[in-house]
């Protein structure tokens, strides 16, 4: 079996938690959910940090905890690369120090990177002989980061590494981690609430709530599905990757192309041929029955009713399939009536906007 | 007739040009370099326990650590005085073994400054190990450095200054003692008579210079090892803010 598979519980007074999924053996997944559903603990079980943990733990047909047959593999020897929400820097080594920390103990035969790939990979190559006591919020999420990969890890878990930062450290960071996420043959866990993160880096997500998994699976699939809670927030959406196929100089908008189907979006350089991800928000979905004409509206395309869901008693949340993607439109109930809406109607659905993410 | 004793013994006017026997002094540098070594041995493991373990028996072990702190140090000297002598359970099992006495010798002084000083080696390591919170450890095992490893590697450094806080007063609080030596060293000049013992000799048989002199010396080894501690502290906070 390739990937992590997981099947965990753990309990403390007021609070238990029941985790079940399996991950792909790469690309990220975002494990998402209120604050205090209990994502940090599920990420500190399985590392091993938490030591009450009972239940199994597989990763790439290696066991690192099965309750039942008595197996629980101590952290430093789960070959994992963790990456905490306070950085937790060694403060009596140098920035080059934290890195070598970790490869020195990788076993030999199993390392994949050298601390010089890792200080590559994050850009941190100018602060290597710093202390780590001097160093800015982004600077310690880097470092974090590239101690991390120096282990060469087998899993990659991280704890919202960005929480502690601004926005303008923010933009900074994401960047190396669209690389991980694009480069990186290993599975990665990336703890978040902040739904902007996960539609730019994830690919998949595990969504808990009070401690249980209520899904996972591919984002898309999750984003869009109208049972959870995630389609009724105000800022539902889903997610498409898209292909840049052509531009419009004249108009200054650039081409984008997902399964044949055509988006304009506002061409800020994208490079012929480069992969974009671009999201597109629920409540900036319209429907109409016939091709529009006379709209402002650049991107419309057809689209089947797939599913129908209450979202409140003035709004309905409509999935739709357009060209094998999954889309949100949240309607008033008035106009599904009026248009004589129904399930497995073919319908245009009108984006007004849509957000370039990488 | 006292004055004129002194006068005999004495001629020079200056105090500290009279002749004084060091022996004391290189006896009692032996013994605090010999009981700090031994503290910190005994020390730092239970001080890494008290900082980690959350079972019940961790409140009574500290207050018994703590004891020295505000017992007389003759009670605890008493107490020793028992179990290392030849019928005591320590003294006997000792001999038992084949060792000399312990009352009255080296090794009786440094078991009884070992117990005397715990308390300022544990407690210095102990709040050290305890500030360090659990994160630094956990990100070591993520790391992949096994349980020693951690230790030696991680908690060692980041309790630096508890180390030496924690050996300074050792050493200084084992030069300063005095009941405990008394009750189980007694005071054989050049094997049990330390610094403190021969000033307490030097005055009870009014031989005021040389008590001088070793009161002076004494006096400055303290301060020069608080204003040192005290300097090492205040560098180390400038360095973690900058």
């Amino acid at each position: 079996m390739n990937g992590l598979r997981v099947a965990l519980q753990w309990h403390r007074p007021g609070f238990a938690l029941n985790a079940e999924f399996n991950l792909p053996a790469r690309g990220i997944t975002a494990l998402f959910g209120p604050s205090g559903s209990g994502k940090t603990t599920l990420l500190r079980c399985i590392a091993g940090l938490e030591g009450a943990a009972s239940g199994r733990i597989d990763i790439e047909g290696a066991c690192w905890q099965d309750t039942a047959r008595g197996i629980f593999v101590p952290t430093h020897r789960r070959r994992l690369g963790y990456v905490f929400q306070d950085a937790a820097l060694m403060d009596h080594l140098t920035v080059q120090g934290n890195l070598d920390y970790g490869y020195a103990r990788a076993p030999a035969g199993e390392r994949w990177l050298t601390p010089a790939q890792a200080v590559e990979w994050t850009g941190i190559g100018h602060l290597l002989a710093r202390r780590t006591q001097g160093l800015s919020g982004g600077e310690r999420s880097r470092v974090a980061m590239a101690r991390a990969l120096a282990t060469s890890p087998r899993l990659l878990l991280m704890d919202e590494p960005l929480a502690a930062l601004d926005t303008a450290a923010k933009a900074d960071i994401l960047p190396y981690l669209e690389r991980l996420q694009r480069e990186l043959a290993i599975p990665m866990v990336y703890v978040s609430h902040a739904m902007d993160e996960v539609a730019r880096l994830a690919d998949h997500m595990v969504y808990l709530e009070q401690g249980r998994t209520l899904a996972a699976g591919p984002l898309r699939e999750i984003l869009t599905r109208t049972d959870l809670p995630l389609a009724h927030t105000d800022d539902a959406s889903t997610m498409i990757d898209a292909q840049v196929v052509g531009h419009d100089a004249g108009y200054h908008l650039a081409l984008l192309d997902f399964n044949g189907q055509r988006l304009q979006v506002a061409d800020t350089g994208l490079q012929q041929g480069a992969a974009v991800r671009v999201r597109i928000l629920a409540r900036d979905v319209s429907l109409s029955r016939a091709p529009p004409e006379n709209t402002s509206i650049l991107n419309v395309f057809p689209a089947t009713i797939t599913k129908l869901k209450h979202h409140s008693p003035a709004q309905v949340l409509v999935g739709l399939d357009a060209a094998g993607i999954p889309l949100l439109a949240r309607i008033t109930r008035k106009s599904w009536d009026g248009l004589g809406l129904a399930l497995g109607q073919h319908v245009y659905a009108q984006v007004k906007s849509v957000a370039l993410l990488q | 007739m006292l004055r004129k004793a002194q006068a005999r013994r004495h001629p020079s006017p200056l105090p500290f040009r009279v002749t004084m026997d060091t022996t004391p002094i290189w006896i009692t540098l032996r013994l605090a370099a010999v009981s700090t070594l031994i503290l910190l041995m005994l020390g730092t493991p239970l001080a890494w326990w008290l900082a980690r373990t959350r079972a019940w028996i961790k409140t009574p072990i500290e207050a018994v650590v703590a004891l020295p702190l505000v017992l007389p140090p003759t009670v605890l000297g008493f107490y020793l005085l028992i179990a290392l002598g030849p019928d005591g359970w320590l003294g006997a099992t000792w001999l038992a073994l084949g060792g000399a006495s312990l009352a009255f010798s080296f090794t009786g002084l440094v078991i009884g400054s070992v117990l005397y000083s715990l308390p300022f080696v544990v407690q210095p390591l102990q709040n050290a190990f305890e500030s360090q919170g659990a994160r630094p450890l956990e990100a070591a095992a993520t790391l992949g450095a096994a349980p020693f490893d951690r230790f030696i590697t991680v908690a060692v450094p980041l309790a630096r200054r508890g180390f030496i806080t924690a050996t300074t007063l050792g050493f200084a609080h084992t030069v300063g003692e005095f009941g405990v030596v008394l009750m189980i060293g007694g005071n054989i000049p050049g094997k049990t008579q330390v610094l403190s013992i021969a000033i307490y000799d030097h005055v009870e048989t009014l031989e005021y210079a040389q008590a001088h002199g070793l009161s002076i010396g004494l006096l400055a080894f303290s301060f020069a090892i608080l204003f040192m501690l005290a300097l090492m502290n205040r560098r180390h906070a400038r360095r973690a803010v900058a």
